[in-house]
C-alpha cells in the first residue's frame, strides 16, 4: 500500500512536472493581469516598439517551427516517399499543436482578442499582408485539425469516420502546402512595408522567399529534433515500424535539410549582392549578420552533409538543434534585434520578464498536451486495427 | 469540411484580385495615386515656429484628451525629444540650429500624423480601420480595430500610438487632421491656435504653390525642398525649413515609393501560388504515383515470373520424385514379397523341425 503511493508520487513529481506546475501557476496569474490591467501592465511594448516577444517568438518562430507538418506530409503523400510514413503523424500533431498555440498566444498580444474574427466577418483588409497571414493560418489550422483526426478517431474506435477522413488525405495535403506557402512567406512579407525600420542586411524584397525556404528547413529540422526527444522520452510508445524507419527518416531529412540550407545560403548571398549591402558587413550589425549566416546556415548545411555521408545519426540530431536555434535567431533578428535599429538605444525594446514567462508558459502547455496525446493515441505507433492501411 | 476547394480558391484569390481592383490604396498596380483632387493639406513653416506649444494645447482641447503631466505653459518639456503618444497627437520638438550650431535661434518642429496620400497604416490594416478621406484626412475607426498594431509597425513616420493601459477598449491614437471640424467648415484646432501663422491650411494644390512661392521669394531663408510633396508618395502635411530636414528629426531616406507598392509584389503572388501550386503538386503526385505504379507492376510481373518458375521447378521435382517413389515402392514391394516368402519358408521349415522333434 505504502509502496504504491510512493511509486505514484515518484512518477508525478519529476523535475519537469514540478517546473511545469510552477510555470502554469505563474502563467495563470500573468494571464489574469494581462486581461484585467491591459498590455501595459505586463509588457515592455511601447509606441515605437509595437511588436515584441509575443510576435517575434510566439508568432514568427512558432509558425516556422510548426512547418514540419506540411513538409512531412508533402514528402510522403505528394513526393511519394512512403518510407517516411511513420514520421507523418508526429509531425502533423506537432504542427497542429504549434499552430493552435500560435493562435492562443495571439490572444495575449492583440489589444482586443475577441475581435480576431473581424477581419473575416466585418471588413476584409485585403491590402494587408497580415490579412493573408490570418486567413491562411485560420484555414491551415482547420486543415491540420482534420489531418490529425484519424488518430483521435482510431483512439475512440470510430472506424467509419476515420476511413472517410483518410480518403481526404491527398486533398488536405495539397491544401496544406498551398496555405503554408502563402502564410510562411507572408510572415516575411509583413516586414516589406517597413524598409525604413528594418536593418538593410535583413530587409530584402526577397523576405517572403527567405521565410518560405527557411520554413522548410525549420520543418525538417524540427521533425528531427522532436524525434530525438520522443526517442528519449517515449521510446516505449514506438512500434517496430517507427523504430525501423527512424534511421531512414533521419538520414533522408538530414540530406534534404542540407540541400535546402545550401539553397537558402545561396539566395541570401544573392540578396546581399543585389542590394549591394556588402559595406554593412564591417559594422557591428554586419558581424551579427555573419554569425547568423555562417554559424547557423552554412555550418549546419555542412554538418548535415557530413552526418549523412557518415550515416552519423547523432551528428544529424545535434545539427537539427543548431538549425532550429538558427531559425529562432533569424526570426528574432528580423522582428526585434535588427528592427528599429534606427532608434537610440534608450528607446529600444527588451522583453519584460512577464512577456518571457508567458512565452515559456505557452511552450510548456504545448509540451504537456503533446505528452498527453502521444501517451494516449496512436501517434508513434500504428493502431493494430489499421496496420499498413493508408 | 464544408469549404470546397473551388470556394476556397475563389476566396483566397480575392485577396489578390481585390487589390487589383482597389481604388485608393492600390496595392498591386504601379499606377501612382496622386491624391484626391480637391483634398486639403496643411503647411508647417518651420522657420516661423517659435515653440510656444499653443498647437499642442489646442489639439488637446479639440480632441478632448486627458490633461498632460506638465502644463502646456511649461517649456522645459522641450529639453527632451518627444514623439506622439496616446495622450498627445502632436508634439513640438526643439533642435539645434545647424546654421549657428547652437540653440540660438533654436529650430522648432511640430510633429503629428502626416496624412499620407497612400498611407502605410491603411494598407497594413487587416480590418480596413484606416481610410484616406476625400478631404485629405486619414481617418481611423476604433469600432473595428483588433489591436494588432501592424499599422504602428508600418507607419514610416512613427506616428500611431496605442492605449496599452486600457484593458477592455484600447485604441490606436493619432492626429485626425481634425476631420470632424473640417467637415463642419472649421479650421483644425492647431491651425487656428498658432499665433505665428506657422501652420496654414488649404487645398493641397494651393498649399504647394504657397510653399513654392515662399521658397522662391526667400531663397536665403528656405532650402529648396518641400518635405511631404513626394516623401512616401506624398503627404497632406507639408513642411518647409531653413535647415536640412535630416538634422531636425525628419528622415530624408524614406524615398518616394508609396507604402502599398512595397507589398504589391508579395500580394500579387497570391493568386499565382493559389493557381499554380495545386496544379504542380498534383503533377508531382501523379508522377510519383505513376512511378510507384510502374514499379509496382514491374514488381508484380517479377513476382509472377518467379512464382511460375518455382512452380515449374516444383512440378518437375514433384514428377521426378513421384516416379522415384513408384520405383522405390516397386522395389519395396519386391523385397517385401521376397522377405515374406522367405519368412514363410523359414517358418514352415521351423514348424517341420518342431513336429519332427515332438514325434521323436
Ligand atoms: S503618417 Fe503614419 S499614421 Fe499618418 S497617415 Fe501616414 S502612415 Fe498613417
Ligand atoms: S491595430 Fe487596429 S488599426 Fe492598427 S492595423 Fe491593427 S486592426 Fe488596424
Ligand atoms: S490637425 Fe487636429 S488632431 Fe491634428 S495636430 Fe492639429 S489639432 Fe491635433
Amino acid at each position: 500500500m505504502s509502496e504504491k503511493t510512493l511509486s505514484v508520487n515518484k512518477t508525478l513529481l519529476t523535475p519537469f512536472n514540478i517546473f511545469a506546475g510552477i510555470v502554469l501557476v505563474i502563467g495563470f496569474f500573468i494571464t489574469v493581469l494581462r486581461f484585467t490591467k491591459g498590455l501595459g501592465a505586463v509588457t515592455n511594448l511601447s509606441d515605437n516598439n509595437p511588436w515584441g516577444l509575443w510576435i517575434g517568438f510566439d508568432l514568427l518562430c512558432g509558425v516556422s517551427l510548426a512547418a514540419g507538418g506540411f513538409v512531412t506530409s508533402a514528402a510522403v503523400y505528394i513526393f511519394g516517399m512512403k518510407r517516411y510514413h511513420s514520421a507523418v503523424r508526429p509531425a502533423i500533431l506537432t504542427g497542429f499543436l504549434g499552430y493552435a498555440l500560435v493562435v492562443f498566444a495571439l490572444n495575449y498580444d492583440v489589444g482586443r482578442p475577441w475581435r480576431l474574427p473581424y477581419p473575416f466577418i466585418i471588413q476584409q483588409g485585403t491590402t494587408s499582408l497580415l490579412f493573408e497571414v490570418g486567413a491562411c493560418v485560420a484555414l491551415y489550422l482547420t486543415v491540420l485539425f482534420i489531418e490529425f483526426t484519424p488518430a483521435v478517431l482510431e483512439w475512440l474506435g470510430l472506424k467509419k469516420a476515420r476511413n472517410l477522413v483518410v480518403r481526404l488525405t491527398m486533398l488536405l495535403t495539397i491544401f496544406g502546402v498551398v496555405l503554408s506557402t502563402l502564410h510562411q512567406s507572408s510572415l516575411g512579407a509583413l516586414y516589406l512595408i517597413a524598409p525604413s525600420k528594418l536593418h538593410p542586411l535583413w530587409y530584402s524584397t526577397y523576405l517572403p522567399v527567405y521565410f518560405f525556404v527557411s520554413s522548410i528547413i525549420a520543418g525538417l529540422s524540427m521533425v528531427l529534433f522532436e524525434s530525438t526527444l520522443s526517442h528519449h522520452y517515449f521510446e516505449d510508445k514506438m512500434d517496430e515500424t517507427h523504430l525501423k524507419e527512424n534511421t531512414g527518416v533521419t538520414l533522408g531529412f538530414g540530406k534534404a535539410a542540407s540541400l535546402v540550407l545550401a539553397g537558402y545560403f545561396t539566395i541570401k548571398i544573392v540578396g546581399l549582392a543585389i542590394s549591394n549591402n556588402w559595406h554593412y558587413l564591417t559594422t557591428g550589425y554586419g558581424a551579427w549578420f555573419l554569425l547568423e549566416l555562417l554559424g547557423f546556415v552554412a555550418l549546419p548545411c555542412f554538418l548535415y552533409a557530413v552526418g549523412v555521408r557518415d550515416k552519423n545519426v547523432k551528428l544529424i540530431r545535434w545539427t537539427a538543434l543548431l538549425t532550429v536555434l538558427g531559425i529562432v535567431l533569424n526570426r528574432l533578428n528580423i522582428s526585434l534585434i535588427a528592427f528599429n535599429w534606427q532608434l537610440p538605444s534608450s528607446e529600444r525594446y527588451f522583453p519584460h520578464w512577464m512577456e518571457i514567462m508567458v512565452s515559456v508558459f505557452i511552450v510548456v502547455v504545448g509540451i504537456l498536451v503533446f505528452r498527453f496525446i502521444v501517451t494516449k493515441m496512436p501517434i508513434l505507433y500504428e493502431h493494430p486495427d489499421y496496420k499498413g492501411n493508408h | 469540411m464544408s469549404l470546397t476547394r473551388r470556394r476556397f480558391l475563389g476566396w483566397i484569390g480575392a485577396a489578390g484580385a481585390s487589390t487589383v481592383l482597389g481604388s485608393s490604396a492600390d496595392a498591386s498596380s504601379t499606377v501612382h495615386f496622386k491624391g484626391y483632387a480637391d483634398s486639403f493639406a496643411i503647411l508647417h513653416d518651420i522657420t516661423l515656429c517659435v515653440g510656444c506649444r499653443a498647437c499642442e494645447t489646442a489639439c488637446n482641447k479639440v480632441n478632448e484628451l486627458p490633461p498632460p503631466d506638465l502644463p502646456f505653459k511649461d517649456l522645459t518639456v522641450l529639453n527632451q525629444k518627444r514623439r506622439t503618444t496616446a495622450k498627445a497627437f502632436t508634439v513640438v520638438n526643439r533642435f539645434e540650429n545647424a546654421k549657428t550650431g547652437s540653440l540660438s535661434p533654436a529650430v522648432f518642429v511640430k510633429k503629428q500624423c502626416n496624412h499620407c496620400l497612400e498611407p502605410a497604416c491603411a494598407s497594413a490594416c487587416f480590418v480596413k480601420a484606416f481610410k484616406k478621406t476625400p478631404e485629405g484626412a486619414v481617418s481611423y475607426d476604433h469600432s473595428v480595430c483588433v489591436g494588432c498594431r501592424y499599422c504602428m509597425v508600418a507607419c514610416p513616420f512613427e506616428i500611431p500610438s496605442y492605449e496599452y493601459d486600457n484593458a477592455f477598449s484600447p485604441r490606436v491614437m493619432k492626429c485626425t487632421m481634425c476631420h470632424p471640424r473640417i467637415l463642419q467648415g472649421q479650421l483644425p484646432g492647431c491651425v487656428e491656435a498658432c499665433p505665428k501663422e506657422a501652420i496654414s491650411f488649404g487645398k493641397r494644390k494651393d498649399i504647394l504653390n504657397i510653399a513654392r512661392e515662399r521658397i522662391k521669394k526667400h531663397p536665403e531663408r528656405y532650402l529648396d525642398h518641400i518635405y511631404g510633396e513626394t516623401e512616401m508618395g506624398g503627404t497632406s502635411w507639408l513642411y518647409i525649413s531653413g535647415v536640412p530636414f535630416e538634422q531636425i528629426g525628419m528622415r530624408e531616406d524614406l524615398g518616394i515609393t508609396p507604402a502599398p507598392e512595397l507589398t504589391s509584389g508579395a500580394l500579387g503572388a497570391v493568386p499565382i501560388v493559389v493557381g499554380l501550386w495545386p496544379v504542380l503538386l498534383t503533377g508531382i503526385y501523379a508522377i510519383s504515383q505513376r512511378k510507384e505504379k510502374v514499379s509496382a507492376e514491374e514488381q508484380a510481373l517479377a513476382v509472377a515470373e518467379a512464382v511460375e518458375k518455382t512452380q515449374a521447378l516444383a512440378k518437375q521435382k514433384l514428377t521426378g520424385e513421384l516416379e522415384k517413389a513408384k520405383k522405390d515402392a516397386l522395389k519395396d514391394k519386391d523385397s517385401a514379397i521376397k522377405q515374406a516368402v522367405k519368412k514363410a519358408l523359414d517358418d514352415a521349415a521351423a514348424a517341420i523341425v518342431k513336429q519332427e522333434a515332438s514325434n521323436v
